[in-house]
């Protein structure tokens, strides 16, 4: 299936993220496509509080089922939690479970004031309530396929497809 | 008993009994997932929900107060529930076997076992004998292995040090009784350290030690020379009683680490000590609260690495 | 009963006997080897086609467990199990509880032996009272009740002088001491080979000086006292070699070695394996081949089984706290026939170390087929594999370091007295 350009839609988010913003808004990026996205935001709008990241792997539900995932990075919120609007960034809005495991990790360091959601890619199939605030499309994905956003070797951002079941990120 | 009693039939870990025939994968893998929980133990919530309803039982045959806070802390920052259990020798003069014991905390729906005992090979006979989902750290098993302690020095060593690959590691004091000693020594040869001293009089070193992959020395003057790590172990009085030293006067004079010795080391050398420390006994304060000194981070990694081993075992 | 044992390859090594053959036995005694004795009809016929006919196994070194240990087995449980492999004679030694010091304590495991016409118990009578290694023992009172040599297990040797004195008191009524040697101060509480392997595992270890230092005192004062001494479980190549050196001087010294040490080494003890647990501790594989050498060159004169049923509780402990021991009665065969086919020794010279030579040792007539001798045969299949498992040994102890394996040579029967006690 033929995938948008992922700049396109990166300078999409962009604009309809910089409508929303304001002096105190900071950004989260969920590693590591979420975190690309939200490097990129930060700089482009500019903003005033230092730029976190979130490594959700201890907060998922499917610990259980799969254990730990081989590459944990440290999760880094260099800002005040509490009372904070934060914009969350993920590159592709799924099951919304990720979501939850993020909005969880980010609870247990402070209170926020609000939390948005902004996404790359929506491609449905939630399996919970969560939705985006801020979007740069919305795609139809075959359910046996994964959408992973990369990083070339220039810096700029990539989209591909690959098989649910084969080697992963 | 050819197959490795560690690891399950998939390679993955499913009990932690001693550094001794781990892969350099599966101990980096423990140090690597170290580091983000020592992100979690900075923060002011230091908990994450990893093992949320699971249940860790800490079977100390062999009291040890800071061994099993550790534990305790580390499985409760993973959200587990802990159970204490400190089985005193009498209990098991009442006729109760060690695997009478283990038998019946199984029943309680244990995840987990962190084990200490004063015998080599406590921890491997009772992972022998538990069931299939249940997992067992070794926590201390006699002089043969204390596998969590010498992981957290690997870790702490990393930390300061970064390549395993360039360093000349000095462990002294007392080889033959330690299990400190004997999985840092797997450790650090298995993740290519490719130099490993150990600096003892005779009577504190085991017997054909250097088949371990160490060089021997006996004078710390010679065998500090260069050293970039120096791994201090702790002398127990009973060595005096046992003939095997004078007193500790003679032994820190001789292997007791002083500022001067210490100057025998590369300038921005470490020193590394399990704890607790005798203070003049095998190393001057001076040392032990020293810049060159990470004996207080040692114990924040330890934390960490629990942690890490925990969640390595309860996902496999 | 009239038995015939029909075309069995009958090895004899006593007698340097090897030979398909008939044996013709009457009235618990060996009639003839070959030729019909006049007159006689075989009552029972066993076709010993295809098998081995030996005499029956005399073994120098079985606990029965009675009188006291019967938690770990029974009398009856172990003759058993010495029937199931081959053994006609056994001597077995003071460590009973009461320890065998006693006149009467001998009698009646004797008379309790006895009473089962199986296989015939020699006594080993303790050389000092409970083994405590302060006060001699009645050892001339013993004798009478049975004792065929006194000694102290795996008990502590007395101190030197009491040792001295002890071999100077048996040398007066000619009596033979069967002494261990270790020094106990230098074994020191270890469980294991002062080598590589107890420096990996941790373990408290014994060094080979221990076995040294004993067999110098022991050999010195053998030569002074002129006392008769026989090594009980020889375990390291330097322990070989002085007991070679002590011989050659033609000192009457003789020596066993256990059957798992001809065979086993530290390196077998791998995740702790509590079954190797032994006493003595199982050494290097230079000290293993070193024992190997010394049977081949006589230097070691016999195998013993060295049977130490221990209950399953016992041995599910660490390592250092498991009972040493191992059950042995049954492998005594098999173990002898994998070294033979191991070293290419022939049967002949191989078998000498389980009939002939122990009881040469223990001073009783066994261990041979010479016409007029009693009838103790022991007759195997040589080809015969089996699985060791708790469910092929009819000893109440499975604590064996062989559990799993699968080894060559089964008894298919055993006489004693002309009578047939074991038939598989």
């Amino acid at each position: 299936m033929q995938l948008p350009e992922a700049e396109d839609l990166l300078a999409v988010l962009t604009a309809r993220i910089r409508q929303g913003i304001s002096s105190d808004t900071a950004v989260v990026g969920i590693h590591t496509g979420g975190v690309w996205l939200a490097e990129r935001l930060h700089r482009d709008l500019q903003l005033a509080l230092p730029l976190g990241a979130l490594d959700v792997s201890f907060y998922r539900d499917d610990f259980g089922q799969i254990g730990l995932h081989p590459q944990i990075r440290p999760s880094d919120i260099p800002f005040k939690v509490e009372g904070s609007h934060i914009i969350l960034v993920d590159d592709v809005l799924y099951t919304g479970r990720t979501i939850r495991a993020a909005i969880n990790e980010l609870f247990d360091y402070g209170r926020p004031a609000s939390i948005r959601l902004a996404a790359l890619i929506d491609r449905g199939g939630r399996e919970l309530p969560i939705a985006a605030q801020y979007i740069g499309a919305t795609l139809e994905v075959p359910p046996a396929k994964m959408l992973a956003l990369e990083k070339k070797a220039d810096g700029k951002l990539d989209l591909s497809l690959y098989d649910k079941h084969q080697g992963n990120e | 008993m050819s197959n490795n009693p560690q690891l399950n039939k998939n390679g993955q870990l499913q009990h932690l009994l001693t550094t001794e025939g781990l892969p350099a994968s599966i101990l980096l893998n423990i140090l690597d997932t170290a580091e983000p929980f020592v992100g979690v133990t900075e923060r002011d919530v230091k908990k994450v929900p990893l093992l949320r309803g699971k249940s860790i039982f800490n079977l100390f045959f062999e009291p040890s107060t800071r061994t099993r806070t550790t534990f305790e802390i580390a499985a409760k920052r993973l959200s587990a529930d802990v159970i204490n259990l400190n089985i005193a020798v009498s209990s098991q003069s009442k006729g109760e076997t060690l695997l009478d014991t283990v038998n019946n905390l199984s029943a309680m729906h244990a995840d987990m076992f962190v084990v200490r005992h004063a015998q080599s090979g406590a921890a491997h006979l009772i992972a022998q004998h538990v069931r299939p989902e249940i997992h067992v750290i070794n926590a201390g098993d006699g002089r043969h292995a204390h596998p969590t302690q010498a992981l957290l020095d690997m870790f702490t060593i990393r930390r300061r040090k970064r390549d395993f690959h360039n360093l000349r590691v000095a462990i002294v004091g007392d080889i033959l009784h330690s299990r400190v000693a004997r999985s840092q020594i797997h450790a650090l040869t298995t993740l290519g350290v490719p130099e490993v001293r150990v600096i003892a009089p005779k009577t504190l070193l085991p017997t054909k030690v250097e088949r371990l992959g160490v060089h021997v020395y006996h004078d710390m003057a010679k065998g500090l020379k260069d050293v970039d790590v120096l791994m201090m172990l702790r002398l127990q009085n009973e060595r005096m009683l046992s003939a095997r030293l004078p007193s500790t006067e003679e032994y820190f004079k001789y292997y007791g680490l002083t500022p001067e010795k210490l100057a025998l080391a590369k300038p921005d050398a470490i020193v590394l000590h399990p704890g607790p420390m005798n203070r003049g006994v095998e190393i001057d304060s001076v040392v032990a609260d020293g810049k060159q000194s990470v004996i207080l981070p040692q114990v924040t990694f330890g934390i960490a690495v629990r942690m890490a081993v925990m969640s390595i075992l309860a996902g496999s | 009963m009239n038995i015939a044992v029909r075309n069995g390859r009958v090895i004899d090594p006593k007698n340097s006997f090897d030979r398909v053959t008939d044996i013709y036995i009457r009235s618990g005694k060996i009639a003839s080897l070959g030729a019909v004795p006049p007159g006689f009809e075989a009552r029972r016929e066993i076709n010993a086609q295809g098998l081995i006919v030996c005499p029956g196994l005399v073994d120098l070194s079985a606990r029965l467990r009675e009188p006291g240990l019967e938690y770990k087995a029974t009398l009856e449980s172990e003759m058993g199990a010495a029937v199931a492999g081959g053994v006609t004679s056994l001597a077995c030694p003071p460590d009973t509880d009461p320890v065998l010091d006693e006149p009467g304590l001998v009698e009646m495991l004797k008379y309790r032996a006895r009473g089962r016409n199986q296989t015939r118990v020699y006594p080993i009578g303790a050389l000092t009272r409970g083994l405590r290694g302060e006060w001699l023992t009645e050892m001339a009172e013993l004798h009478s009740a049975g004792c065929v040599a006194f000694g102290q297990s795996d008990r502590p040797l007395p101190n030197n002088r009491v040792l001295m004195q002890a071999m100077q008191y048996a040398s007066t009524f000619g009596f033979c001491l069967w002494l261990r040697p270790q020094d106990v101060n230098l074994a020191d509480g270890g469980v294991a080979h002062d080598g590589e392997v107890a420096t990996r595992l941790g373990l408290a270890a014994i060094p080979v000086c221990a076995e040294t230092v004993a067999l110098s005192h022991i050999i010195l004062m053998a030569k002074e006292t002129g006392a008769r001494v026989h090594l009980c479980r020889i375990s390291s190549a330097e322990g070989v070699a002085m007991t070679r050196a002590a011989r050659k001087q033609g000192l009457p010294i003789t020596c066993d070695v256990a059957a798992n040490h001809v065979h086993l080494s530290e390196m077998d003890i791998g995740f702790f394996d509590s079954n190797c647990h032994l006493v003595p501790p199982l050494r290097s594989l230079g000290d293993r081949d070193a024992l190997r050498a010394g049977l081949l060159d006589g230097t070691i004169d016999a195998i013993c089984s060295d049977h130490a049923p221990v209950d399953e509780d016992a041995k599910l402990l660490p390592f250092a706290e498991a009972e040493a021991g191992a059950t042995g009665l049954e492998l005594l065969l098999p173990l002898t026939l994998k070294w033979a086919a191991e070293t290419k020794l022939p049967l002949v010279a191989a078998l000498s170390r389980i009939t002939g030579e122990p009881a040469r040792i223990l001073g009783v007539e066994a261990g041979h087929l010479t016409p007029g001798g009693d009838a103790d045969l022991c007759i195997f299949d040589p080809d015969h594999y089996w699985m060791i498992e708790a469910s092929t040994l009819k000893s109440q102890g499975k604590n064996t370091p062989f559990l799993g394996w699968e080894l060559q040579g089964k008894v298919k029967y055993t006489l004693i007295n002309g009578n047939v006690v074991y038939a598989d």
